[in-house]
């Protein structure tokens, strides 16, 4: 396999994690939105609903940031980061 | 100063920030000297306009790649504030709490979609369109899929989703400029038209990059101030965010006390159109699980679709830097979207808890009317009581309240002094403004650089070519303008209209030219043209009557369409001739960030 296509297999496996974390805090607590509110979470919000303002939101900009990081990594590992003359 | 602009970048900010502070200040003295709330409205939209009509003349240029993408040297953390304040709406900033405010549980799907969205714009789309160095997104599909009809489609698709979205914006900037200058709306909103086109016109992209920080600077002021300061001006915390638990708790009490009692259809025909009434718990889940999902779920690919939001990261110097600026973008936006449900929740509590100074709920009617506050706003037509049960005080069903309300009457409700309603009224007009600039660039853009250059007249000069992107903005912006002064429809419904034709036609057609190597030219226009027409006759549907089916309504069509679109593309790219060599090539230069960009820097 070359060089490439093993970078390409690593930036999948990244985009399938992204993409899995994403899912649980866009859409797969909300599948339990109900039996969730009637717990208390974080700062005495009930849970889906600190989730829907703060939780879930706060969750997305943490996930890009650590996305973006993984995959520069990555790019370094395969030796395709860009140079800071292009 | 020394040192070229971008260097100089967070002093110039730093110091308009610090000298936009001082404006408050002062606007907060003269209104104590007894300055009249009209003149300081119109000082503050006046001022606020007037600063960015200077950043927008001193941005102008006459050179393709800082008027197409601001030259690529828009560094990571002011493309996120841009970002930030192209993404939040006249909607975001104006009706947003208000829509929490009525709906709750139900609506609070649009702030996870319009911020998991970025999400997807991130890892599936942002870094490889900035490394294939496009300037439009229809570039993007006309050079991956290559033809004249692959990029007409996309061209398409763009102007029916941005236009959609352009005259609730243009719709907006009128009814702030109408109320802040006491115009009529039909003048207004000529007036909001040219105080957007004197930001993008001289400078285009680059105009628009840095007026939009600015605008960002001055939205986000006169959204947090007023929630902070509510805040410990009801005893509620002096972090709303963090803090708010027992007043959250408190409304859910009082909606349990007072009960959710219907209205009989002959009393609500006497309530003025557009105002409503609190009709759905504020925090208890009060919608199923696929209607919130299917909601966030279209808003979120809208998100990814939506052409002036993926423009903004091929302004960035790198792919590295793309990938961060999506980041902040989101923080940025998260600033304010946590913020909103905040404001709603004081808004709400305000009103309605009889043990509070401010609120209504309980009142006479003799005492309500009677209220500065009250008469103010019954008078601008947003605020409205009637007795129906006869007994002489105000119940819960019978006070009702426009969307808009909720950011433009609290502070006042709240016994706030009136400088900060001034500065709402330019928080508001920033957020209109800056979203309609990036709309009315894209279209203006798609058309001329993929439409006039690229398909009618490939041998055209810079400066031509720069001439006609100037002649199509003004073109569209009064189109826009115009269909906005005939107010066929409210702001946020066209808002979300808008993301569902983009992720129709455009999601699938983006995201698998760059994760697919299979997807050729017949699969993309089928996706795209199929997708768009599937949504829009989807809605069609469902507006004369039709009944839908999964779930999906009006507001979810785009799921719809993006499935029409998904399954057209992949049949009919496995049914014809897979890309060629170079196309597939391509591809996988796109895929690693190292390397020469697939189209050069002026093209």
């Amino acid at each position: 396999m070359s060089n490439q296509q093993k970078h390409w297999e690593k930036t999948r496996g990244l985009l399938f994690i992204t993409l899995a974390i994403w899912f649980v805090f866009s859409i797969g607590i909300f599948l339990f939105g109900a039996e969730m509110n009637e717990v208390t979470g974080p700062f005495g919000y009930p849970w889906t609903y600190w989730f829907t303002c703060q939780g879930s939101l706060g969750a997305f900009v943490i996930l890009i940031f650590w996305f973006a990081n993984r995959q520069e990594k990555i790019d370094e590992e395969f030796g395709f980061s860009e140079r800071e003359d292009e | 100063m020394k040192g070229n602009f971008i260097d100089n970048l967070p002093k110039v900010y730093g110091i308009y920030t610090g000298g936009f502070i001082g404006f408050i200040i002062i606007m907060a003295i003269a209104e104590q000297m007894g300055m009249t709330a009209k003149a300081i409205g119109i000082a503050f939209v006046a001022f606020t306009v007037f600063i960015y009509a200077l950043i927008g003349w001193l941005s102008r240029t006459a050179q393709a790649d800082a008027y197409y993408v601001a030259g690529r040297q828009v560094p990571t953390v002011f493309n996120g504030m841009a970002t930030a304040a192209d993404w939040m709406s006249g909607a975001s900033f104006v009706a947003m709490a208000g829509g929490i405010y009525f709906k709750g549980y139900g609506y609070m799907a649009l702030l996870v979609g319009w911020t998991g969205g970025y999400v997807l714009v991130a890892s599936l789309l942002a870094p490889y369109l900035r490394k294939f160095g496009c300037y439009t997104v229809p570039d993007f599909i006309g050079t991956r899929y290559g033809g004249n009809l692959a990029r007409f489609s996309a061209v398409v698709v763009l102007t029916v989703a941005s236009f959609t979205y352009v005259t609730a914006q243009i719709n907006a900037t009128g009814t702030i400029a109408s109320v802040a200058l006491d115009i009529p709306f039909q003048y207004a909103v000529y007036v909001g038209l040219i105080s957007i086109l004197l930001c993008s016109m001289l400078g285009g992209m680059r105009g628009v990059t840095w007026t939009q920080v600015a605008q960002y600077i001055v939205l986000i002021i006169a959204y947090l101030l007023p929630v902070f300061w509510i805040s410990n001006k009801m005893g509620a915390g002096f972090f709303p965010h963090f803090m708010l638990a027992d007043e959250v708790a408190r409304i859910g009490e009082l909606e349990q006390q007072f009960g959710f009692v219907k209205n009989a259809a002959a009393d609500l025909k006497s309530v003025p159109k557009g105002l409503a009434g609190i009709t759905k718990a504020h925090s208890a889940v009060n919608a199923t699980p696929w209607a919130f999902i299917s909601l966030a779920l279209a808003m979120m690919m809208g998100t990814a679709s939506l052409p002036h939001v993926m423009m903004r990261y091929f302004t960035t110097p790198s792919v590295k830097a793309a990938r961060k600026s999506v980041g902040w973008s989101l923080f940025f936006i998260f600033l304010l979207y946590s913020s909103a449900p905040m404001l709603a929740t004081l808004s709400k509590l305000s009103l309605i808890d009889p043990n509070l100074p401010t609120g209504i709920i309980g009142k006479t009617f003799a005492e309500v009317e009677a209220i500065d506050w009250y008469q103010n706003w019954n008078q601008a037509n947003l605020m409205f009581i009637s007795d129906f049960n006869g007994n002489g005080t105000l119940e819960l069903n019978e006070f009702f309240m426009g969307g808009k309300a909720v950011v433009l009457a609290t502070p006042e409700i709240a016994g706030l002094p009136y400088v900060i309603s001034g500065l709402v009224a330019a928080g508001g007009m920033a957020a209109a403004m800056s979203t309609a600039d990036g709309l009315i660039l894209a279209i203006a853009n798609a058309i001329s650089h993929d439409v006039y250059y690229k398909i009618i007249d490939p041998k055209a000069e810079t400066a031509k070519r720069l001439l006609v992107a100037r002649v199509l903005l003004v073109i569209i912006g009064f189109a826009g303008a115009t269909i906005a002064a005939m107010e066929i429809q409210g702001i946020l419904g066209s808002v979300i209209w808008a993301f569902d034709f983009a992720m129709s036609g455009l999601f699938f057609p983006l995201v698998l030219g760059v994760w697919w190597k299979r997807a050729n030219r017949q699969g993309a226009i089928a996706g795209m043209l199929g997708g768009l027409i599937a949504g829009a006759w989807y809605l069609v549907w469902v507006r004369t009557g039709g009944s839908g089916f999964l779930g999906i309504t009006q507001l979810t069509f785009g799921i719809f369409g993006s499935a029409v679109s998904l399954v057209l593309m992949v049949i009919v790219s496995l049914m014809t001739a897979e890309p060629d060599k170079a196309t597939q090539k391509m591809v996988d230069d796109v895929r690693v960030p190292s390397g020469k960009s697939i189209l050069g820097k002026s093209h």
